[in-house]
């Protein structure tokens, strides 16, 4: 098997590498890519767009259809972890670990206790990793607003700096996934619901879709958001920047929900009460 | 566009990919894939893809490795080769 | 031997890439163990994305975030060659997170084999379902 596999890859190599030659130099800028669709894009997306960032204007405006699936396929991904790995019943091994929150003793319970000890008493840790470090715990308890609000601001000035939608909202999602991973799972269960974060993941398809509907009521093509001047009153111009943010918040807000919805399950293998 | 840098990342990327290969540990492989990740980053950033590097540090070395170490430590650590 | 010493400045870039992704390709294929070949195949994608993005690139051009003043519709003229080509941004900004989407999900189904096998590695889950 090693053999058969160093021999494709050695020949797919080789032919890749003799048909380099055939490519523009590294850089060039008269390559057949810069001198097509890129110049309209270049010298065009401010007198039509008023957003600074290129980047983020072709991303939202002009090949907002291309975008708008591959939120799609961000959403159905965390459908599928979540149908892969998701399980009502609860974990099998009947020990709980709690932790009394005065004196820092650990007690075990070999049979899941009838009615749960009171929480401001004893607190329930997970049995298999049982770390308590206070100052991990409170370090990241102060970070994770400012965290978030580092991704609201990556999402709101995706216009004028590096950013957007789905930059902004894999950071609001790694600071749900940094409280689970500096508290526990539970923890950052009772904050972000589970049923919310599918709705959320939901949403932020659905905003985005609905911004083109909305688009296409309003006399236009599907997601010309110049079509929306009259409802957001400005000019058409200043209409595609707003609808490039409304897309933006809904992107943001489905890659959140659907990355905290993919930790989540892979964590726990899919029961939601202990992981990493 | 430094092409010291340049060419110095991409040495660096190529030993990190190797390495993430061949390490026996499955956590030090997510890791090494990591810190591949991150090199890969900081290419791209040399390269003058703000917005890419931008979401390859947030999302290929931020999120990948989270789930990559969640995997591995939900499965099993060892690995034949 | 001389005449190839330019054509090595001017490729190398591209080669490294082929490696790289030939890297990838020989995880996916020769690797026993599942998380290998799922660590392979991202470093399959992340060269093709440098591949595009190098495709992008140009000798003397900035980012593509345009200067700008206040206000808009009255700026000077752009020109396309002094700014980064943006569109295989685009393209693989998308590519970048829908890849770490399809990790999430191959993941998933790594966790499923090794709840039903109890082993990550390919010849031992092979040999099980040969068994029964």
């Amino acid at each position: 098997m090693k053999a058969l596999a160093l021999a494709i890859v050695a020949l797919v190599g080789g032919l890749l590498i003799s048909a380099t030659v055939d490519f523009p130099d590294w850089g060039d800028p008269a390559s057949p890519a810069s001198l097509h669709v890129s110049p309209h894009y270049v010298e065009k997306t401010m007198e039509e767009t008023s957003v600074p960032n290129i980047v983020t204007a072709v991303l939202a405006d002009y090949r907002g259809f291309d975008t708008m699936f591959e939120t799609t396929v961000v959403f159905t991904a965390g459908v599928a972890c979540f149908l892969l790995l998701r399980r009502r019943e609860p974990r099998p091994g009947p020990s709980r670990v709690y932790r009394h929150r005065a004196t820092g003793v650990i007690v075990e319970m070999s049979q899941p206790p009838d009615t749960e000890p009171a929480p401001e008493v004893f607190k329930r840790i997970d049995d298999d990793w049982t770390p308590h470090d206070l100052i991990v715990m409170n370090v990241c308890r102060l970070l994770i607003p400012f965290i978030q609000l580092f991704g609201l601001y990556v999402i709101a000035h995706g216009h004028h700096s590096p950013g957007g939608g789905f930059q902004g909202g894999v950071i609001l999602g790694a600071s749900v996934i940094l409280l689970a991973l500096s508290w526990d799972l539970r923890t950052a269960t009772t904050r972000m619901k589970e049923t919310a974060t599918g709705l959320m993941s939901a949403t932020g398809v659905f905003i985005y879709a609905g911004v083109g509907a909305l688009a296409l009521a309003m006399g236009g093509n599907f997601l010309d958001y110049a079509a929306l001047s009259p409802i957001l009153m400005v000019d058409p111009v200043a209409a595609r920047s707003l609808g490039i943010f409304f897309v933006e918040v809904g992107v943001g807000l489905a890659v959140m929900a659907t990355m905290v919805l993919i930790y989540r399950n892979l964590a726990s293998e899919g029961h939601l009460d202990q992981g990493l | 566009m430094i092409w010291q840098i340049d060419l110095a990342v991409l040495i660096l990327v190529l030993i990190c990919a190797v390495g993430a290969l061949a390490v026996k540990d499955l956590m030090g492989a997510a890791i090494l894939f990591g810190a591949y990740s991150f090199l890969m980053c900081i290419l791209w950033a040399v390269m003058g893809a703000v917005d890419v590097a931008f979401t390859e540090a947030s999302v290929g070395a931020g999120v990948s490795t989270v789930f990559f170490v969640a995997a591995v430590f939900r499965t099993s650590r060892r690995s034949k080769d | 031997m001389e005449e190839y010493i330019p054509l090595f400045l001017t490729k190398y870039n591209y080669w490294v890439y082929i490696t790289l992704m030939m890297i990838g390709l020989w995880a996916m294929i020769a690797k026993n163990n599942l998380v290998k070949k799922i660590v392979g195949m991202n470093i399959f994608q992340t060269a093709i994305i440098l591949f595009y993005v190098s495709i992008g690139a140009k000798y003397g051009a900035t980012i593509p975030i345009l200067q700008h003043g206040s206000g808009h519709g009255h700026e000077a003229a752009v020109h396309a060659a002094d700014y980064i080509n943006p569109l295989p941004h685009v393209l693989m900004l998308t590519a970048i997170v829908v890849s770490v989407a399809t990790l999430g999900v191959a993941l998933a189904l790594v966790i499923k084999i090794h709840q039903r096998h109890r082993t990550l590695e390919e010849d031992e889950i092979l040999e099980q379902l040969r068994e029964s």
